[in-house]
């Protein structure tokens, strides 16, 4: 098992995101309990129906209220395994704070987020007893030693997952809190997936995603990195060694605009550009006093734009072929952007790269296609690096490991939302590699939904009744 | 502008706001303070032989958010040597001699009340009252509360005191009892000119979980203090007004109790106070506090065409009723503006558990127990909602079965979102009439079926 140390050690100590600051640090005690007495505790509450977790909001405030912190880490958990993260990343703003019933008094909606973040933080900090016990996990047996095993519902079942990013993550701890075995798999050196990689440093910093990850480890999850199935490992194997196999693999490789003049260098792309400012120093990929441009109109392209101006870039330009309207990017954190200096050029169609005489970046030429910015017709904007965030390849490639497991017309995965079950009675799945790339907070619902048909569908008749707070 | 001068029993005043005996007019120089601030009078913190205080000896409630909503303390009288604040009493009243100087007394034996009024006299109080109620410290001395829980000792020793008084004698009366009336008519037996109530309740603020220990915390132990502040007023406006009311107190009243604002003490005053005391809203903010209670006060008296406060003392005692004497035919009913509704739905919390089960959220609402509704009414439909703020997320009264109890408006955050409407004229029906008539009983009750 990786403790939080042994993982922390695997990241240098130096990298380009300790120079971005959290943007919504956490409460002190004061000002939580100043934020959560405003919290109207209001019955039925609409912040619940906003979060796909369906996090019981009113009562893990309510909590931070009365000072009963570690029962409100606990609420948010029950619901939200990795509460912590999603804390931090969550856009609140379009899902529970959007919600917030104050919003229809215009006055200022409750910071669900940031109470989160510190219920979540107090209660997984270092030196805090275990909040999660194992419910009934202590007495399960493992399958086949068929005493006991009637005495705690189900036998104890093996479960290998595939990714360690944040759906696998909260399947398996939700598995391991009930007495499973859950087995991670996972490629890269560090576990975590996008929320190690991917998240932008204001929000959440790699060490402290790090931290949430030996938090789960400890509640009896397996991470073995380096690990690639598919290769190192084959599907049939685990198949035959698992009951269960999950698929939490995510997204692939950036996707390339495939225009003249992109082969070289200069030109990122964006999430393997977010990884290396993440996780390394810099070298010859920091924005410092560059003239920057961005492809795209999602909300990756609006965190490069914004992590190169904090960054230190000259100028950062985000280029975007239709309106704002059709941005997918949310408008909340496009003003973010704004204030900080991110142009938008929009109606713009990348045609070329320029490059001078040693093949160094010079320029992209556009296609303008409104006149709303000038005349239509070609322009070339200016440039020393270029992010392109236009999208993710598939991981449809695994999905031929596992026999059944079929792929939609876009490459995800397919699978039922509710369970996560595919085509192969033993196999399921969730997160960005079914849904083709949503939120943190969606993927942990994927991941503990499966959690929670698995269980049920193991339980025994003892525990067949068993509801949980959906 | 309306006047606000009084004169109580004598003690004359310009407004009818004072200090009550307490650490804000433990001193000279505080009192002198206060008075520049625009207190109309002081009762000074109750003089006897002096006493060494512990350390803490406050303690308070706080409440989402609010702080010090309820008080304690564990202080005695005062600190200082009589001699010091006799002079500083002196040097007050040659500054200010048109603001009341009031002057708090707790002492023994028959002997020491007589030469504690003499000198109290000599160094210029206007008046005396004798501190009959001070719940903590004081009364295992044989004085404070212990003294006003005996309604016959409590008349023998004002007596006294008005054997050796020249000035007016207020009785300061402790809540620590079961009946206001019994100390408080023994008060006036014994001739009091005046009586001040609430002192302090006996309480225990709270307790340190930590340590275990109560609070506020003197070393490794506490004991039961005073409580005061906002939390106290409804107990002190109802003693307050069960002696206005009663025919034997033929005297003034000062009242005491969580008074914090203009507001506060205006309810005191319309229950039948004719000067108000107040410490703890002082101790939690200043004496500037006086400032809007004058305004305040005299705005309203304006506006309700009152030219002067003691056309206010009393005026809300006849709309106080005994029980039996209320309107069993008056309904009103919960209305919800669906415009003003912001949709936090406790008022439908709060119905469903707290109260009468009448306000749903749906036509189909699955919560709606059958027994709340008596047989024969059929749900009223729901109104329909028109570009509210909450769409639909706005509930709705089912009002033949709303109570009138008054719980939703009262839980609702949001000012007039919820009211209540009267659906019915005056009945004239009282459970004392029923009885007289033999209509007070209710079908359904030990010896029917």
């Amino acid at each position: 098992m990786n403790s939080l140390l042994e993982l922390l050690s695997r990241l240098p100590a130096e990298r380009d995101e300790l120079e971005l600051p959290d943007k919504k640090p956490t409460y002190s005690a004061a000002e939580a309990k100043a934020e959560a007495d405003r919290c109207l505790y209001c019955a039925d509450a609409p912040c619940i129906k906003a979060c796909p977790t369906e996090i019981d909001i009113p009562t893990f405030i309510k909590k931070i209220a009365t000072g009963n912190v570690r029962g409100s880490a606990k609420t948010i958990f029950e619901q939200n395994l990795l509460g912590y993260s999603c804390a931090r990343v969550c856009p609140v703003e379009v899902l529970c704070v959007g919600a917030c019933v104050y919003n229809a008094w215009h006055r200022e909606p409750i910071a669900i987020g940031r109470l989160q973040r510190y219920a979540t933080e107090k209660a997984t900090a270092h030196g805090e007893t275990p909040l999660l016990a194992r419910s009934s996990g202590a007495s399960r047996a493992p399958d086949g030693a068929d005493e006991a095993s009637s005495q705690a519902g189900g036998a104890r079942k093996k479960v290998a997952l595939v990714g360690a990013g944040p759906a696998s993550l909260a399947c398996a701890g939700y598995l391991a809190l009930e007495g499973h075995d859950a087995v991670i798999f996972e490629k890269r050196a560090l576990p975590g997936g996008l929320n190690t990689t991917g998240i932008a440093p204001y929000k959440l910093h790699a060490q402290d995603a790090l931290h949430e990850i030996a938090w789960v480890e400890a509640l009896g999850v397996a991470i073995q990195t380096g690990v690639e199935v598919g290769k190192d490992v084959r599907g049939e194997d685990l198949l035959r060694d698992y009951d269960a196999v999950y698929l939490g693999v995510g997204l692939g490789e950036d996707t390339k605009l495939r225009i003249p003049g992109e082969d070289g260098p200069g030109i990122y792309g964006a999430t393997a550009w977010i990884e290396a400012m993440k996780l390394a120093r810099a070298q010859g990929t920091s924005p410092k006093n560059a003239r920057v441009l961005v492809i795209g109109g999602g909300n990756t392209a609006i965190d490069v734009a914004r992590e190169c101006a904090l960054l230190g870039a000259a100028e950062v330009t985000m280029v975007y072929r239709r309106d704002t309207a059709s941005m997918s990017g949310y408008a909340h954190e496009m003003e973010g952007a704004r204030k900080e200096g991110v142009r938008l050029v929009t109606h713009a169609t990348p045609v070329a790269f320029e490059r001078d005489a040693s093949g160094a970046l010079t320029g992209l030429r556009v296609s303008l296609k409104s006149d709303t910015q000038g005349a239509p017709g070609e322009q070339v904007l200016a440039c020393d690096m270029v992010a392109v965030a236009i999208g993710q390849s598939k991981m449809h490639a695994i999905a031929a490991e596992f026999p059944g497991v079929t792929v939609d017309g876009r490459g995800c995965i397919v699978a039922d939302p509710a369970t996560g079950a595919t085509g192969n009675p033993k196999v399921f799945s969730g997160g960005d590699c079914i849904n083709g790339g949503k939120e943190v907070v969606n993927a942990v619902a994927d991941g503990r939904n499966t959690a929670r048909h698995l269980e049920r569908t193991w339980a025994g008749p003892r525990d067949a009744r068993k509801t949980w707070p959906t | 502008m309306a006047d606000l001068s009084i004169d109580f029993a004598g003690i004359k005043s310009p407004n009818p706001f004072w200090l009550a005996s307490a650490p804000p007019a433990n001193s000279g120089e505080q009192v002198m303070r206060a008075f520049d601030a625009g207190w109309g009078g002081a009762v000074w913190k109750t003089l006897g032989d002096p006493i060494v205080n512990v350390s803490s000896r406050f303690g308070a409630i706080d409440y989402a958010g609010q702080k010090v909503m309820g008080f304690n303390n564990i202080e005695l009288i005062t600190d200082r040597p009589l001699e010091v604040n006799l002079r500083e009493i002196r040097e007050v009243k040659r500054r200010y001699p048109k603001h009341a100087v009031v002057v708090s007394l707790m002492t023994e034996t028959r002997d020491d009340w007589r030469v504690l009024i003499r000198r109290c006299e000599d160094a210029g109080a206007d008046g005396l009252e004798l501190n009959f109620g001070c719940p903590h410290g004081m009364c295992e001395r044989g004085m404070g509360s212990s003294v006003g829980q005996e309604p016959k000792l409590l008349q023998e020793i004002t007596a006294w005191t008005k054997e050796f008084a020249k000035t007016p004698v207020l009785v300061k009366l402790t809540p620590n009892i079961g009946d206001i009336l019994d100390p408080g008519i023994a008060a006036v037996r014994g001739g009091a000119d005046g009586l001040a109530l609430i002192n302090t309740i006996k309480s225990i603020i709270g307790v340190d979980l930590d340590r275990l220990i109560p609070e506020p915390r003197v070393g490794v132990a506490s004991t039961n203090g005073g409580y005061c502040g906002p939390a106290v007023k409804p107990i002190a406006l109802h003693m307050v007004a069960a002696l206005a009311r009663e025919p034997k107190i033929t005297v003034p009243i000062s009242g005491i109790g969580g008074i914090s604002n203009w507001r506060d003490a205006a309810e005191f005053i319309a229950l039948g106070s004719t000067s108000v005391q107040v410490c703890t809203a002082v101790m939690h903010y200043g004496y500037r506090i006086v400032e809007d209670m004058i305004d305040g006060l005299s705005s309203y008296l304006d506006q309700h065409g009152m030219t002067s406060v003691r056309e206010l003392v009393g005026r809300a005692i006849p709309g106080f009723r005994e029980w039996g004497e209320l309107d069993l035919g008056y309904q009103i009913v919960a209305r919800i503006d669906a415009d003003k509704c912001i949709g936090c739905q406790l008022c439908v919390a709060a119905c469903r558990d707290g109260a009468h089960q009448c306000i749903f959220t749906g036509p189909d609402d699955q919560t709606r127990p059958p027994q709340a509704h008596f047989p024969g009414t059929a749900p009223a439909p729901r109104p329909q909602v028109i570009g509210a703020l909450a769409g639909d997320r706005v509930p709705w009264v089912d009002e033949p079965e709303c109570v009138g109890c008054n719980l939703c408006a009262l839980v609702c955050p949001v000012p007039g979102c919820i009211t209540m409407e009267q659906t019915s004229g005056e009945s004239g029906d009282t459970w004392n009439r029923r009885v007289s008539e033999g209509r007070d009983k209710v079908p359904g009750g030990i010896h029917d079926g």
